[in-house]
């Protein structure tokens, strides 16, 4: 049975705080994801450290990109088209762990995500539909 | 023949790997997640359980493939794939070995039965697929079971849906009993359970929903087939996701099963660990 693109792509943009990772945004962040790969290589993370800056002006990122990736913002990152599993490569470069990186999107301290986290984590009562407000 | 014995499915935390890496697995915070292992371990060594091959059904984590390549079902080949490079060197574990005459056969008969698989010969393997053995296996120096890889893309969307994923494990079991050497054959799903790892909405848990898939394996998979990908995302997180491929591992069990060990604790990291081991009953 056929299903249009739109419909299994609309209900996406109505949960909260998430960005699904479509294809509009995997085209928006070629360049951003593939920068966070070269990351892989011990070569590449020891030239990245030296000059930041350096680095980045070899890659075809947009302004807001770059910047966005100097300032670790990775909300800002998702919102430019940014993976997690990309920038995993980025944090991991910094020495950072997923639950120290993650905690910086969630407007909490690390300290008291690691708590929510302990208590069981954040419940879904609430933050399941923009739309329906459940 | 080859017989298909038993399913496995287990989260693939990161952080998994590196307490068992860095000898952390007895601190408090991570003795109750691997307490939930013993009995698998246990279990698996034994002569009549131990697998000769396990298909290994995992999400690789823009490791082996970047935005250059997403294949959206994907199976090693190779006679043997390294641990991948993932921001933080590889991780110091055995090279994983392949049974490349069964994996090619797998291969063949899946693409025979209408399965559009990615062939893939070069690949690093990522977390997705050396902590679930480290899970099972603790640190030996060679792994004791050779590993067929099947990846699947749960990262860019549109991924597969969960029923696709069921009938994908049918096929598979079609390939296993097709195979005519004696080899005792595992399935393993990996990933989830409830977790998301990006944005404000980061951390959500959803306990209820998990221990009810859990539950479904055995008494009502029909159910667990017809899952819509919204339902995963708003209900167990952005990558809560991941569970479909344990429909892969479920679909090729068929008939009824049994439960032999489920292990669940919160949290892992930012995520819901889950892990249950199925025999056909």
């Amino acid at each position: 049975m056929h299903r249009s693109v739109s419909d299994y792509m609309s209900e996406f943009d109505d949960i909260p705080g998430t960005r699904v990772y479509t294809t509009r945004r995997a085209r928006q962040g070629y360049w951003l994801n593939q920068f966070c790969m070269s990351l892989m290589k011990p070569e590449n993370r020891e030239r990245w450290r030296a000059d930041e800056a350096a680095y980045l002006a070899d890659w075809k990122l947009t302004d807001a990109q770059k910047e966005a990736v100097l300032a670790r913002d990775y909300n800002r990152l998702l919102d430019l088209g940014g993976n997690i599993y990309y920038l995993a490569k980025l944090f991991s470069t910094d020495g950072q762990s997923f639950v120290q990186a993650v905690s910086t999107m969630t407007g909490m301290s690390v300290e008291d995500y690691k708590a929510m986290m302990m208590a069981g984590g954040r419940s879904p009562d609430g933050v399941r539909s923009i739309r329906e407000g459940t | 023949m080859a017989r298909l014995t038993a399913g496995i499915a287990t989260s693939h935390v990161p952080l998994i790997g590196v307490a068992i890496d860095q000898g952390k697995t007895e601190e408090d915070y991570f003795k109750p997640i691997f307490a939930g292992y013993e009995w698998t371990k246990e279990w698996i060594r034994k002569p009549e359980n131990k697998p000769d091959v396990v298909i290994l059904v995992y999400n690789d984590h823009a490791s082996a493939f970047d935005m250059n390549l997403i294949p959206t079902f994907a199976i090693g080949c190779a006679e043997e794939f390294e641990p991948a490079d993932e921001g933080w060197g590889p991780r110091p574990v055995p090279v994983v070995k392949n049974d490349a005459d069964f994996a090619w056969h797998i291969a063949q008969s899946l693409i025979i039965d209408e399965f559009d698989m990615t062939i893939i010969n070069k690949m690093d393997v990522d977390h997705g697929l050396t902590v679930p053995l480290s899970a099972m296996f603790g640190q030996p120096d060679a792994w004791p079971v050779k590993v067929v890889p099947i990846a699947v893309n749960v990262v860019t969307y549109p991924v597969p849906s969960g029923e696709r994923c069921w009938k994908l494990g049918e096929a598979i079991a079609r390939a296993v009993a097709d195979y005519p050497e004696d080899l005792n054959v595992q399935i393993w799903g990996t990933g989830g359970m409830s977790h998301q790892l990006q944005g404000p909405r980061a951390g959500l848990i959803n306990q209820e929903w998990d221990q009810k898939f859990l539950d479904d394996l055995t008494a009502d998979p029909q159910r667990l087939r017809s899952i819509e990908a919204i339902e995963y995302l708003r209900e167990t997180g952005s990558e809560g996701i991941e569970m479909v491929m344990w429909l892969i591992m479920r679909g090729a069990l068929q008939g009824d099963v049994r439960e032999l060990h489920r292990h669940y604790h919160v949290p892992a990291s930012n995520t819901a660990l889950g892990h249950i081991v199925l025999e056909n009953a």
